[in-house]
């Protein structure tokens, strides 16, 4: 009997667990890109997209932000500030390299805060 | 310059363990303002304010400088020495810190052609919709350089229009992506919506998208109508001409909730006296009046993401056309006097259904329905002609992508059905016709340079078959503002040939069908391949914005119900193509804006239409070789109570086009082989007052040319020369009208 009820315990922990696992396949974010102009759109559109997970990724030239949908179990909001930053744009957690904002278009060197 | 008050209320609250602030703020018009930043100076302790304006942010006593922020607006810098205290704080704007407005002109041009879609579509805004003289959608096309507007036939007085040198029966015209025009309504169709009610038009040269159908062949156009959402809630407007045509249109719409919102349209318009400029005995248009009702609700809830639509609508429209001494009473089936009346119901019912997954904006699923009844009692000297159309459409689409929103698809199913009842002189056409679709539609798009629809759909349709209908679209940007575009599709259609050649009842012309052995009044479907390639590039010349467009689109036909005019006046044959059938069309344009505010608009249109009658390959009738369009617009800058003046002119030159055949008839009784090439000139001046109240006036064919000769046999219509079905230029020569707008928002 006790040990009946520990095995039952012991599969509502796991069932437990794995809701905890199961993860947002549509899980929205708004991150801060910083960016200048339509070439900067296309370039931090590009990488976000470049990251295997992200469904949409749309970058607001007046508000500098980035609204994205992405599957939690492909990717992970991380992988999207890296893949932003290695194209050369700073976004709220990570910095892009300086050689990589050095070689932008012109009217994409924006201000680096 | 904006005044900028940010007002703080901040109290504190006790009652928590750990201390925090809370506070209020609100923006210049003491309204609460949500998503402002709130954080400690030098820390990284932040806070955001709620939908209320109302924030609450941990307090220690090693942070004093309060920063409040928020886009558009002066940051703040609050002292903040104790938890306990009150602080009311009124921001005022410093001067250095006042933000420098700059402003950005961009005005949206009346006609824009997209550099981002694959299909090669321009949409014309309500701003070139007004352009226009009057009044119904066939109408508004004369300033734009895409499509041909035909001239009004003294019979049914409607204008045709074309596309690729192709007439309307080959374009998909559909009413916000439910095909409209179509069947029995082809002739009069478009003639039978205001051009008031419209909000905007978009037309897709060449083939068009798999979504809404397999008939489209050179080209769709969609109409938009007002969207209750965004209506006033009063519009009227009134017209009236020298051709003595009055038209009145008023719009009611109530915001009913904030889900719900409903306008009602009414039109109502009449020809009242009759016009005979080239004293030939007959109208020169029909003698006529309409009534066409509209109910549209509307219901949307955002939040949700559901949008939906109902459409309600009622039209009766009553034409006399036909020798001036004609009175219907006494002359009706009599050799009296030759005369004509048409008279049409029309009940439509639409509804569509959208629904936007929330947590997945790019995906979402649509169900469109739409109930028709057409109805047309008419009769030609002798001759009657009836149809009615009882139309049955659905439409289930679902969009969604694949993997990220570069791949997108959309897929559904369609339902169609048409119960034809159709008297030719009694001869009896009735039939019914029906299909069933499945539709699948990829789009890829770069983002940056490059985009590809792939679409596909397979029907089965009861006198058609079993077919496969494939559109492809390309668009690629190989430098900056260039657009390079490539379209290929094939489409298919059963031709209503009396419905479409109306016209020709007004002939003493025997309408003969050889029997092909097809389905469709023994003719078999037309099936036509359509290719084409535009290019588009935009520059600067002297600073101002320049566009310079080439296109080229080839029309392969398969099979065409071909009508030959060529074998003999007194007759029209309809029968299958046997050989060659295409239509080139190239267009050059050069648009350029002279100066702020003054646009003009140039276009080179060469068309190269044959077919093989059996007579030999022929020109196609009706249509010009060489075509010219230029457009001027020109409007001062809106002053003070949005008062404007608004000016537009626009010239056509036509080459001389192909008549059907008339050779044969006695010497005064022929048109020749050719029309002469003339050219025609419109103007338009409108005064806008105020929002409120505008006023126009304009001319049409300000060089008053008139096709002199408009009716052949006109002094004896039940002999066999008569025909009425040949206009290549204006019969009733120049017209000028006036009108007010008035709107109340």
């Amino acid at each position: 009997m006790l040990v009946l009820l520990v095995t039952l315990l012991g599969m509502s922990v796991q069932a437990q667990d794995k809701n905890e696992v199961k993860k947002n396949k549509n899980a929205k974010y708004e991150i801060s890109v910083n960016g200048n102009c339509g070439i900067c759109k296309k370039r931090i559109e590009t990488a976000a997209y470049s990251v295997k997970g992200v469904k949409s990724a749309q970058w607001h030239q007046d508000h500098h932000d980035m609204h994205l949908i992405l599957d939690e179990n492909k990717c992970s909001i991380d992988d999207v500030h890296k893949a932003v930053a290695k194209a050369g744009h700073d976004t709220d957690k990570v910095k892009a390299e300086d050689d990589v904002y050095d070689k932008l278009h012109g009217c994409c060197q924006y201000e680096r805060l | 310059m904006r005044k900028i008050f940010l007002l703080l209320l901040l109290c504190v609250s006790f009652a928590q363990a750990q201390e925090t602030i809370s506070g209020k703020v609100l923006d210049e018009q003491n309204l609460p303002l949500p998503g402002a930043v709130v954080n400690w100076l030098n820390t990284t302790v932040a806070a955001s304010t709620l939908q209320d304006g109302t924030f609450k942010i941990p307090y220690s006593a090693e942070n004093t400088k309060l920063v409040i922020s928020y886009l558009g607006y002066v940051s703040d810098t609050l002292t903040v020495t104790s938890p306990s205290a009150v602080i009311n704080h009124k921001m005022k704007p410093a001067k250095s810190s006042e933000l420098n407005e700059v402003v950005v002109e961009k005005e949206r041009k009346s006609l824009e052609r997209s550099q981002v879609k694959a299909a090669n579509v321009s949409t014309m805004g309500s701003k070139e919709l007004l352009k226009a003289a009057c009044c119904n959608i066939a109408e508004s096309f004369e300033t734009n350089p895409s499509i041909d507007v035909s001239f009004s036939d003294a019979l049914t007085g409607s204008r045709q229009i074309k596309m690729l040198g192709l007439t309307s029966p080959y374009l998909m015209i559909t009413e916000e992506n439910i095909p409209a025009v179509r069947g029995a309504s082809q002739a009069f169709g478009l003639s039978f919506v205001p051009g008031t009610w419209v909000e905007s038009i978009q037309i897709t040269k060449g083939a068009g998208p798999v979504v809404n159908g397999y008939e489209s062949i050179s080209g769709q156009i969609n109409y938009e109508l007002l969207k209750p959402v965004n209506d006033i809630p009063f519009f009227l407007n009134a017209y009236g001409s020298t051709d003595s045509r009055f038209e009145l249109n008023t719009h009611f719409n109530k915001k009913l909730s904030d889900k719900w919102s409903s306008s009602l349209f009414l039109h109502g318009n009449a020809r009242v006296s009759k016009n005979d400029m080239n004293n030939d005995g007959f109208l020169d248009n029909p003698l006529g009046k309409q009534i066409n009702v509209m109910n549209r609700w509307q219901y949307t809830d955002a939040e949700k993401g559901w949008v939906s639509f109902i459409n309600f609508r009622y039209m009766r429209d009553e034409k006399q056309t036909g020798e001036i001494d004609f009175d219907p009473d006494t002359d009706k089936f009599t050799n009296h006097h030759w005369g004509s009346e048409i008279n049409t119901d029309k009940l439509d019912i639409s509804t569509k259904l959208g629904y936007v997954f929330p947590d997945m904006p790019y995906q979402s699923i649509g169900l469109q329905t739409a109930f028709n009844w057409h109805k047309q009692d008419s009769y030609f000297g002798f001759s009657t002609y009836e149809i009615n159309q009882k139309s049955f459409y659905s439409n289930l689409i679902f969009n969604s992508i694949i993997t990220n929103t570069l791949n997108k698809f959309a897929t559904g199913i369609n339902v169609t059905y048409d119960n034809y009842g159709e008297y030719v002189n009694a001869l009896d056409y009735s039939r019914i016709d029906n299909s069933v679709g499945a539709f699948f539609e990829y789009t890829y798009d770069n983002t940056n340079d490059f985009s590809i629809v792939l679409g596909g759909r397979f029907d089965v349709h009861n006198r058609l078959g079993a077919f496969v209908t494939p559109r492809l679209h390309l668009r690629y940007n190989p430098w900056e503002k260039g657009t390079f575009r490539l379209s290929a599709g094939r489409g298919k259609r059963a031709a209503n040939i009396f419905a479409e050649n109306q016209s020709l009842f007004g002939s003493s012309r025997a309408l003969n069908v050889i029997n092909g052995g097809g389905k469709v009044y023994g003719l078999n479907p037309e099936i036509a391949w359509n290719y084409g390639v535009s290019f588009i590039q935009n520059f600067t010349v002297f600073g101002k914005n320049t566009e310079f467009v080439v296109d080229f689109y080839r029309t392969d036909f398969q099979n065409q119900a071909v009508v030959d005019l060529f074998a003999s006046p007194q007759q029209a044959l309809f029968y299958n193509l046997d050989g060659k059938s295409y239509a080139n069309s190239l267009q050059v344009e050069l648009n350029y804006e002279i100066t702020h505010h003054f646009n003009i608009r140039t276009a080179y249109k060469y068309y190269d239409i044959k077919t093989q009658y059996t007579t030999g390959m022929q020109e196609r009738p009706l249509q010009a070789k060489h075509r010219f369009f230029t457009n001027l617009a020109y409007e001062t800058h809106i002053v003070e109570g949005g008062r404007q003046w608004k000016f537009d002119f626009t010239y056509n030159l036509m080459g001389k086009q192909r008549l059907p055949y008339t050779g044969s008839n006695p010497a005064g009784e022929q048109m020749g082989n050719y029309s002469p090439s003339f050219s025609l000139m419109n103007a338009q001046i409108t005064r806008t007052f105020s929002s409120v109240f505008e006023a126009y006036a304009g001319a049409e064919n300000l060089g008053n040319y008139q096709q002199n000769k408009a009716i052949l046999g006109a002094n004896d219509p039940f002999g066999q020369y008569f025909d009425s079905s040949i206009i290549y230029a204006p019969v009733f020569g120049q017209m000028y009208y006036a009108g007010i707008r008035f709107k109340i928002k």
